[in-house]
């Protein structure tokens, strides 16, 4: 290996380290805050980029008809609670008929009367922002706030039944052939031998003001130091009135919108099909564990090493490229397991 | 002293709270007027933080009634009545150890500011007033503070939700004598800013000079209650809580 190839594996490996930053930064802030480990991460992934890819065909997108379903089901959920609360409860029934009825229905409108596939990039990928996000924070309500007490294990087995129902649900929606999405630039620039791609530049830079904006919104912004209090001490958040369940859907929220803005990055790098989301985030979560699920600076470092792992060892042994990565899962368990206490498990 | 002419601010009425099979609380019924102060006295595992528990919410009650501003609740939310001017500050403090005592102070405020007042920092401003220490230690994680400085932390942070009524769970568990006294005097002060107190103590004599109405709470049951002057000259109080020495002022 020459060093013009090295540098290619390494812009690849960052390429792809980046978003497996982002998605492990998504892993950490949805366990610490509400204990899920998060699997369906990836259906997010795919979603942002397929969902994109039928508007810009011309079709509807199926996750509006999922966002229009799931908010008919969050009204029924909710809506009974509100109505015996009297008139402060009939205000926020209304705030719950806008969002989970009357805001599906709007976009609905919009996608269907539009000619969206028209429309700039930058207001399509708005469009899918609006249409895919809000389904973090009502799966949150549909699955997770019932059992919001009960084990990691039992959480766990709700994130598999999610990620299997959402994988099924994407097949359903975008079909079994994959798509690509035209790249955000043309351009490309050399840099003594190496020539890196407008695309390669957006995904990196895209990261990392992402990752900065995160790290601003978790010091500085009061809600964001919130869902940092409820990570810490979920009993003394409670009675600040920061409310378990306002927690797990802002913060599914935002793992929803890292998850839609990492698919509609990658969209124009890799074929993404409806399962292709499932693979990504399983390499963040790689690079979460290697930061122990609780910090995320070390799980942004994981990931970007999953990524460099990932691209040399599809040189040196692309067939194994998959086991290497996961592999690198092994050595970090058994280092940690030496390295840390073990905390038992808070009721 | 306070008006007993106005209306209570909470009511609690018939309170029964169990651990699984086994009654903590039977049918305890007690009041808060606005503006005063009510202390519960009693004997370790009497049921006091029990009680507490039940009126914030944060703990399921199998009887009774908690009415808070008039309006009777069988089943209390935690978040509804932090929202509607009621705070704990608990006995296990529960602050957030790896946040600076500013961060949790601020947090404090978070119900108000979601009601959509701003003005946490005047209220901020109070509080350092009251706690100057909290003040030079701003920066500092509340995890690796003292003792003294985390209870007054504690009470910090719930005086930031500017409550309508605050309920204390001990304030004075483990201190000094002489921040004891430091916040026995913060407790005589917050009185003239009008809000309510529901104050749960082990250190009797200091919470019934404090207060203007005590409870005893034996076993899970309101054995004696009245005025806290004339419960400081209550030959059973006087033996149980006070010791020898009686009546001090
Ligand atoms: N989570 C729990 N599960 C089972 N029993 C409990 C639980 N919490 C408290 N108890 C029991 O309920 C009774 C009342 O406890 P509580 O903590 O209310 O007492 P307390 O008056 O606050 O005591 P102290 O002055 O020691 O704080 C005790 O017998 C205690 O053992
Ligand atoms: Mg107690």
């Amino acid at each position: 290996m020459d060093l013009q190839i090295a540098l290619l594996l390494g812009q690849d490996g960052i390429v792809n380290g980046a978003i497996y930053a982002l998605l492990a930064l998504a892993l950490v802030l949805v366990f610490a805050v509400t204990r899920v480990i998060f699997i369906p991460q990836g259906e997010f992934v795919a979603y942002g980029a397929l969902s994109l890819a039928s508007l810009q065909a011309g079709l509807l997108p199926g996750t509006l008809w999922l966002l229009l379903v799931l908010g008919l089901v969050v009204t029924a959920l909710d809506a009974p609670a509100l109505m015996r609360q009297g008139r402060q409860g009939g205000r926020r029934l209304a705030t719950l008929v806008g969002w989970q009825c009357a805001y599906p229905l709007a976009l609905l409108g919009v996608v269907a009367g539009g000619t969206p596939q028209s429309w700039p990039l930058l207001l399509q990928v708005l469009l899918v922002l609006a249409i895919v996000v809000p389904l973090g924070p009502q799966i949150y309500r549909t699955a997770y706030q019932p059992i919001a007490e009960a084990p990691v294990l039992i959480l766990l087995i709700v994130s598999v039944a999610v990620h299997l129902a959402l994988v099924g649900l994407g097949l359903l929606f975008f079909g079994a052939e994959g798509s690509r999405t035209p790249a955000f630039s043309e351009a490309s620039f050399e840099i003594g031998d190496l020539t890196v791609s407008g695309q390669s530049l957006w995904v990196v830079g895209a990261s990392l003001f992402l990752i900065v904006a995160l790290y601003v919104f978790f010091e500085k912004s009061l809600y964001g130091k919130a869902l940092r209090a409820t990570a810490i001490n979920r009993n003394g958040a409670r009675l600040m009135g920061i409310s378990t369940t306002f927690a797990g859907k802002l913060s599914f929220l935002l793992a929803a919108a890292i998850g839609v803005l990492s698919g509609i990055l990658i969209a124009p790098i890799t074929t993404v099909y409806y399962d292709t989301g499932f693979l990504i985030g399983l390499k963040g979560f790689v690079g979460a564990i290697v930061g122990g699920l609780a910090s995320y600076p070390v799980a942004a470092a994981g990931a970007l090493l999953v990524g460099l792992l990932e691209s040399f060892s599809s040189f040196w042994a692309s067939a194994f490229k998959e086991v290497i990565v996961f592999t690198l899962i092994i050595p970090v368990l058994v280092w940690r397991s030496l390295t840390t206490h073990h905390v038992e498990e808070e009721e | 002293m306070s008006d007993h002419e106005l209306e209570p601010i909470l009511e609690v009425k018939d309170l029964c709270v169990s651990y699984g099979k086994v009654e903590a609380l039977h049918h305890v019924s007690i009041k808060v007027r606005p503006g005063e102060i009510v202390t519960v006295i009693g004997p370790n595992g009497a049921g006091k933080t029990t009680l507490l528990s039940a009126i914030m919410g944060v703990l399921p009650f199998s009887r009774g009634e908690v009415a808070y501003q008039g309006e009777a609740q069988v089943h209390v939310d935690v978040e509804r009545m932090v929202a509607r001017g009621m705070t704990l500050v608990p006995e296990k403090r529960e602050l957030f150890g790896e946040m600076s005592v500013e961060d949790n102070l601020l947090l404090g405020a978070f119900m108000r500011r979601r009601l959509g007042f701003r003005d946490e920092a005047e209220t901020l401003d109070k509080v350092f007033g009251i706690f100057p220490r909290l003040k030079e230690r701003r920066g500092q994680m509340a995890g690796t503070l003292s003792g003294g400085e985390r209870q007054m932390l504690a009470v910090g942070r719930a005086l930031m939700a500017q409550p309508k009524i605050l309920m204390l769970d001990e304030p004075s568990l483990g201190l000094a004598p002489l921040i004891v006294r430091e916040i026995f005097r913060v407790i005589g002060d917050l009185r003239k800013t009008g809000v309510a107190i529901l104050l749960v103590e082990q250190n009797a004599r200091a919470a019934l000079q404090v207060s203007d109405y005590g409870y005893v709470l034996e076993t899970g049951e309101v054995a004696l209650e009245g005025p806290s002057d004339a419960l400081e000259d209550d030959p059973k109080v006087v033996e149980a809580y006070l010791g020898l020495g009686g009546k001090k002022h």
